[in-house]
């Protein structure tokens, strides 16, 4: 009774509920692509965007411009470029990642230390990468983009669900019949930019790929097919994200972190699941 | 006019060519065994005909109203899909997709016509079973009932029975060689020459430089059969 009456005074307050509906569809859109993220091996892209646009809002904080407009373009080249990478480059997918990654956070973090704008950076850099309350401090601007990109991604994902099915099964089978792999891998590139963008306000850099893998994960522990993949791993995502913002509130831990535990215990419990009714 | 006519080709990397002069032609109905050693540029000739790679030199031209997204296609398997949670019925389906154009989901002529090609490869029972979950014949089955989706014209099999036990082998071959009966052209890539000469109409044998190229009866009775068949072991 005690809880629910706590969760009822929280949830009058609209910064909870605009925090709430953000984490939710970020949560949605960011499973949804994991499916086909992970997949096709590209697990730590989520990881290596995020520092990737880390770095660039670094630049907008310096040049003291709105993150926003300068993350979202340099997130998108560089998701282009490491999802298009593969083909035949010189620098193998997963070396590229990595060093994309690793050299945007040095530098992001090297800009904020040199033209040190605010007096606290490591506060700044640890808001940054761990996300820990600016979900709390969402305006209702911010909340209508999220709501406006979440239904891009969600009509993107409809729409192009076969086609996404197919070039993320067999990209070579896709393109030699006819259909335009590269245009396709295209868009899960930007579409993962956009989501990871949006992802840092909610859970911070570091967490999101989180986010992206856990909740394909663990829907491949127990279910077989494409479909119930992609519509169980949603579930997960929205489900996780609820219990994740709801003890946030209740127990006063950092939101991002919440999140991704509750992930992980769904995870641990669909192997178990999984496990066990392999045996019987 | 053929199906598929290549003049004077040359195929290969980054204007390198590996493969010089190539001439052959595809008909209706041929059935096409590409044989030759590893790096001999069987691949490479493959992706060419698949629209995936520019000739270096010369062309190939399709004939009979066959256009690039007409060709039906057995990859080989990749690291991908031995863990991808993905039905039969989602893969068969996913060959229809170059028939979609812009259109999001597939008609209902196009999923009845892929459920009569997975009755046909007696492959409806798997339907909503998991892919990686199956054995070696059936998988390729599967891609095979896949690739029809996309063509009744032509497939191009890319060595389909490689790590396959000799039981499946030789159904899958049967398969093959029923499937060609019954009208679509088929283009194989093999190592196994052995079954290439049972079972292919027409062989085209390439290396450093175009072998052979004729059909199996002449191929038999060449040269380049015989220095091939026999690097296999024996001693003539």
């Amino acid at each position: 009774m005690n809880i629910i009456e706590t969760l009822t005074s929280y949830f009058s307050y609209p910064f909870v509920r605009y925090a709430l509906i953000a984490g939710v569809l970020i949560a949605l859109c960011a499973a949804l692509l994991g499916v086909s993220l992970v997949l096709k091996r590209y697990s730590m892209i989520g990881d290596g965007l995020s520092h990737v646009a880390f770095g660039a809002m670094a630049i907008a904080t310096v040049c003291s411009m709105a993150p926003m407009t300068v993350t979202l373009p340099i997130t998108i080249v560089a998701a282009i470029i490491l999802l298009g990478i593969t083909g035949n480059a010189k620098i193998k997918g997963d070396a590229a990642i990595a060093m994309i990654s690793v050299g945007a956070l040095a530098l992001g973090y090297l800009l904020l230390n040199i033209f040190s704008v605010s007096s606290n950076v490591s506060g700044d850099v640890c808001t940054t990468l761990f996300g820990s309350t600016s979900i709390l401090t969402l305006s209702q601007t911010d909340v209508l983009l999220c709501v406006l990109l979440a239904c891009v991604v969600l009509l993107v994902f409809i729409l192009f669900y076969h086609k996404i099915f197919a070039v993320t099964f067999d990209e070579d089978f896709a393109s030699a019949t006819g259909t335009n792999a590269k245009a396709y891998n295209t868009l899960i590139a930007v579409v993962t930019a956009v989501v990871i963008v949006l992802a840092m306000n909610l859970v911070g850099a570091l967490l999101i790929s989180a986010l992206i893998i856990f909740p394909a994960l663990a829907a491949m522990r127990i279910f077989k097919n494409f479909f119930s993949v992609i519509i169980s791993s949603a579930v997960i995502a929205v489900v996780c994200a609820v219990i994740g913002i709801i003890i946030a509130i209740l127990y006063g831990t950092p939101v991002g972190s919440t999140i991704v535990a509750a992930n992980i215990a769904v995870f641990i419990l669909f192997m178990l699941v999984g496990k066990i009714t392999k045996r019987s | 006019m053929a199906l598929i006519t290549v003049s004077g080709a040359s195929l290969g990397y980054e204007g390198k060519p590996i493969v010089t002069d190539l001439n052959f032609e595809v008909n209706q109905g041929d059935y096409l065994c590409i044989v030759g050693e590893n790096g001999s540029g069987k691949s490479t000739l493959m992706k060419t005909l698949l629209g995936q790679k520019n000739v270096v030199a010369g062309k190939i031209e399709f004939g009979d109203g066959l256009k690039q997204k007409e060709i039906g296609y057995l990859p080989q398997q990749t690291e991908v899909q031995k863990d991808f949670p993905a039905s039969v019925k989602e893969i068969v389906f996913s060959g229809c997709l170059n028939g979609c154009g812009m259109r999001p989901f597939y008609s209902k002529e196009q999923k009845r016509r892929a459920l009569d090609i997975m009755e046909r490869l007696d492959i409806t029972n798997l339907a909503k079973s998991c892919y990686r979950e199956l054995s070696g014949g059936q998988q390729q089955r599967v891609l095979l009932a896949r690739a029809l989706c996309a063509s009744k014209k032509l497939l191009v099999l890319d060595e389909p029975v490689a790590g396959l036990d000799p039981v499946v082998t030789k159904n899958l071959y049967k398969l093959i060689t029923d499937i060609n009966k019954e009208g679509v052209t088929v283009i194989m890539v093999s190592h196994d020459i052995h079954a290439a000469i049972e079972f292919a109409s027409h062989i085209l044998h390439i290396g450093n430089k175009p072998l052979f190229f004729g059909t199996k009866e002449d191929y038999k009775n060449s040269d380049g059969c015989h220095c091939f068949i026999c690097d296999g072991g024996c001693d003539e």
